[in-house]
This record gives structure tokens, C-alpha cells and sequence, in this order.
């Protein structure tokens, strides 16, 4: 096991009454990677990001994020984490600063702090204007940036996003898609992206693959085209994720 | 993780359900006019067909409207704290309630702080129906107003852990139809609220049983004493066990490993 690892996930098992719905699953990921996670739908991303943070009881295996188990530690392990989750979780009737400021408090964040990085990250976000709007006038692509710029907000060690981007057009998910990249790239940040949009990924990114609960593969771009033998990721996913 | 962490998000909480609520005016009308529509309307019309002995804490003979009064500030806990529940399944089902239980916090205490918030915002309600019924010339001795502070806030977290239990049981917010008709309603008419138990005792010795017994009569109670400057020790008693049992039934219920949440499956 990796003790540098800020994502362990270690032979975790979860069913939906007999419904198995996530099988055997083991996976590390780093800081200074994008990981994308793809599977179809229903393939169990959300259900594994419910057991990440621990919105769902781990029944067997383990989960530990930047070495704190999530079971046993789950205060010191949610501390690290940012999470983007597949639907919006923002309140529509507070103000872009008031769901801001809500979610430092949840975190310990002071007032003045909070306000100091708010304004920082809404600026790297291209959002800094909009923050006294309430978000029920903003779109999907700025609220979407609002969540990122949530997520950060407490400086977490690793960011979780659920499939941010579905339903967004076309330059909204090319702007967070380039955005998380470069998070990713800096170095300070580990990623695990889940999608099932292959144009989302990147050379330099990780891909784990899960389909019907199973990781069918987990490695680089290169890597996995080399195991399946396939052309291009999208070939490689197809092959990955047919029958059984 | 330190007390000031605590503190912080705690007030977050409370502050933001305080925001929600003031700047709902629909929200706070409706919470206003279902009690003022039985203190003006059906109390009006019960005056005469009701006669009231002097029982405690009265110590003259009283207008039904007067005695009613405690009873509708239960109401308007009772369903601030359905409200509440009703939000906490809305929340869970649009995902936000997501956000706050992935905070770095223990569970137990963000439940208890939800629990607080939604307390607080019914302690603001009440004392504007206080407000309107001093208006109304339903007077209360002034020491009253501040006794009743403590009694709010014990049966307004009674009443908000009995919503987060129910709200960690249902599943969708179409199901929360039920709650209406078999726990609001049962525990409103089936109480100390409207008549008092000896007049129930008259009629049927089971619907006494069931009033005398039902932890809403006893926060009705609770609070009808405070009001007049009196302390109800059984009342007292009884609404605080009535609390810790639903709060322990609902941190249970909310707990990832023990309770409902992960029977209720998802993506």
C-alpha cells in the first residue's frame, strides 16, 4: 500500500440488498494526477463515491484518504476532501458568498479568511463578479464553477468530482475541464474525476475503468491502449466495457 | 478540529436556516395564520360550547382563547418540526443535505445543529403569535414571556428530533403525506392542546389515556406552565425523555453503518 497515496481503496464490496454493486474494487490514486474513473451508467461511480465519503457505510474492505481511514477516522478524512457531486448541492436562494461562507463554516473556516478565499478562488474561476447574485440567476456552467470553487475552499488534499459536467454545453465543460487539469498539474492536488465522456480525458491522466462493479483496468492513457490493444481510448473503453 | 470549529459551523447552520426563513415570507405567513385562524376562528366559535373549570396553572376562570394559546404555540412547533423534516427529506432528495453530511464533523453533532436552527426559527415564530395575541388581549404575566424561553427550546428540539426521526425513515418526499394524517394530526387532536385531560376523561377514558401519555401534551403542558410563571416538573421530565429517545432514534437512523440511509440505496 502506498503511504504517499492520497486515495486508497482497498478490496471494497457493496450490494444493494443481492444487487452487487460494487465487486473486489482496489485502487490508489496521487497528487498530481487527474484520475479519470469512466464506467457506463450504472457501472457503480456514484456508489463509490458515496463510500468515499462515507455517505455509505463500507461494509467490507478499505478506504483511506491521505492515510486517515474513512471509517475510523471520518472527521480527519472528510477534513482533506472536496467533493463535486453529480447534482447540485448549492442552496438556490442564498447568494453565490452565502453558500460560500455556509461551507467554511462547516469546515472552521473564520469570517475573514473565508471571505479572503472566497474572493481568490471565485477570481480564479472567473466568478469573483457574480458572488452577491443569488445562484437560482446563475446557469449551469456557473454554478458548476460555484461547486468547484466550494470544493477548494478549504484546500483539500483530494478533489472528487461526479460527473460535473453533464448537461453543461459545449465551452462551460471545456472551460472546467481545462480548469481541473491544471489544478491537477500543480502538484498539490490528487483528482478522481468519474465520466463517461471520453473527450474528457487527457494524455497525462490516470483511467480506472470500472463496469458492472469490477475494475476491468487501471493505468495510463498509453498503458491501458497498450492492454486492450485498442487505437484510441474510445475503442479501448468500448472493449472494456462489452458483455461481462 | 477544535471548539471554535464547532462554534463555527454551528452557527453556520443555525445562521443560514435563520436567512432561509426571513427571506421566505410565504414560509412565515403561512407558519402565522393556521394558529391565528384557530385562535380567531374556532376559539371564537368553541367559547361558548366549552366551559372551563380553574385547573392549574390558572387561577381564575379563563377565556377558551386564553387557554388555547399554549396549545397553538405547540402547533406551531409541531410543525416547524415536520417542516423541518419535510426539508430534510427535500434536501436529501435534491442532494444538498449531501453537502452537509460530508462536512468534517461528527454527524450527531450536525443533526443537532440542524435540530437547533430549526428550534430557533420556530422560537421566532411563536413570539409574533405571542405578539398578535397580546393584541388580541391575551395577556400572559411579562415574566412568563421569558419563562417560556427554556420551555421553547426543549419542546421545540422534542418536536425537531421527532422530524429527523421520521425524516430518516422516509423515502420520498410524496411519502411525507403520511406524516400529516397519522402523526401530525393524532398527536395535535389527541393532546392537551384544545381541552384539557379531565374534559377528555369525561368522553373516553382510552382518548385520555392516549392524550395524557402523547410527549406533545406533556410539551403543551410544559409550556402553558412556563408561560405563567410555573414549572411543571412532569412535563418537564416527560418531554426531555420524549427528546433523547427521538434524537438517539434519529442519530441511529442517520448513522451510515446502523441506519436507514444506506437501505435506501442510490447511484
Amino acid at each position: 500500500m502506498n503511504t504517499n497515496a492520497a486515495l486508497t481503496v482497498r478490496d471494497v464490496n457493496f450490494s444493494y440488498g443481492t444487487k452487487k454493486a460494487l465487486d473486489q474494487v482496489s485502487f490508489e490514486i496521487e497528487a498530481g494526477h487527474c484520475t479519470m474513473l469512466l464506467g457506463p451508467n450504472g457501472a457503480g461511480k456514484s456508489t463509490l463515491f458515496s463510500l468515499i465519503t462515507r455517505l455509505y457505510d463500507t461494509p467490507s474492505g478499505r478506504i483511506e484518504l491521505c492515510g486517515f481511514d474513512i471509517k475510523k477516522e471520518t472527521c480527519k478524512a472528510l477534513a482533506v476532501l472536496g467533493i463535486v457531486f453529480q447534482q447540485t448541492t448549492l442552496d438556490l436562494d442564498l447568494s453565490v458568498q452565502q453558500n460560500l461562507r455556509y461551507h467554511a463554516a462547516l469546515h472552521g473556516i473564520s469570517g475573514k479568511v473565508a471571505d479572503a478565499r472566497i474572493l481568490e478562488e471565485l477570481e480564479r474561476l472567473g466568478m469573483a463578479e457574480r458572488r452577491f447574485e443569488k445562484v437560482r440567476q446563475l446557469n449551469g456552467g456557473h454554478r458548476r464553477r460555484v461547486e468547484i470553487a466550494r470544493a477548494l475552499l478549504h484546500k483539500p488534499s483530494l478533489l472528487l468530482l461526479d460527473e460535473p459536467t453533464v448537461g453543461l454545453d459545449v465551452p462551460s465543460r471545456t472551460s472546467i475541464v481545462d480548469y481541473v487539469h491544471s489544478l491537477a498539474r500543480t502538484g498539490n492536488i490528487a483528482v478522481l474525476w468519474a465520466s463517461h465522456l471520453i473527450d474528457e480525458i487527457y494524455p497525462e491522466d490516470r483511467l480506472i475503468v470500472l463496469h458492472k462493479g469490477r475494475i476491468r483496468t487501471t493505468g495510463s492513457v498509453d498503458q491501458v491502449l497498450q492492454a486492450t490493444g485498442a487505437p484510441m481510448i474510445r475503442d479501448a473503453f468500448f472493449k472494456l466495457t462489452q458483455g461481462d | 478540529m477544535n471548539i471554535l470549529h464547532f462554534w463555527r459551523a454551528m452557527w453556520g447552520i443555525i445562521g443560514r436556516e435563520l436567512w432561509r426563513f426571513v427571506t421566505q415570507r410565504e414560509r412565515f405567513v403561512s407558519a402565522l395564520v393556521r394558529p391565528l385562524i384557530w385562535l380567531f376562528v374556532f376559539a371564537a366559535g368553541f367559547r361558548a360550547a366549552l366551559g372551563l373549570a380553574i385547573t392549574p396553572p390558572y387561577q381564575t376562570y379563563i377565556l377558551y382563547e386564553v387557554y388555547i394559546t399554549p396549545g397553538l404555540i405547540g402547533m406551531i412547533q409541531l410543525f416547524n418540526g415536520m417542516q423541518s423534516s419535510l426539508s430534510m427529506v427535500y434536501d436529501r432528495e435534491m442532494g444538498s443535505m449531501r453537502s452537509l453530511l460530508v462536512s468534517p464533523l461528527p454527524r450527531w453533532f450536525l443533526l443537532m445543529s440542524k435540530l437547533l436552527a430549526g428550534t430557533f426559527v420556530s422560537i421566532l415564530q411563536v413570539y409574533v403569535f405571542l405578539a398578535i395575541a397580546w393584541a388580541y388581549k391575551i395577556h400572559a404575566p411579562w415574566q412568563g414571556y421569558f419563562w417560556i424561553v427554556p420551555a421553547l427550546i426543549l419542546s421545540g428540539l422534542m418536536l425537531g428530533a421527532l422530524g429527523l426521526l421520521l425524516s430518516s425513515f422516509i423515502k420520498q418526499l410524496e411519502n411525507f403525506a403520511g406524516v400529516m394524517n397519522f402523526v401530525i394530526f393524532p398527536m395535535f387532536f389527541l393532546s392537551t392542546a384544545l381541552y384539557p385531560l379531565w374534559k377528555l376523561k369525561e368522553s373516553s377514558l382510552l382518548l385520555y389515556g392516549l392524550a395524557k401519555y402523547n410527549p406533545f401534551s406533556q410539551a403543551v403542558e410544559l409550556t402553558r406552565f412556563a408561560l405563567y410563571g410555573q414549572y411543571n416538573q412532569n412535563a418537564l421530565l416527560y418531554t426531555l425523555a420524549a427528546f433523547i429517545v427521538f434524537i438517539t432514534a434519529a442519530i441511529i437512523g442517520y448513522n451510515p453503518s446502523k441506519g436507514m440511509m444506506v437501505k435506501k440505496g442510490g447511484g
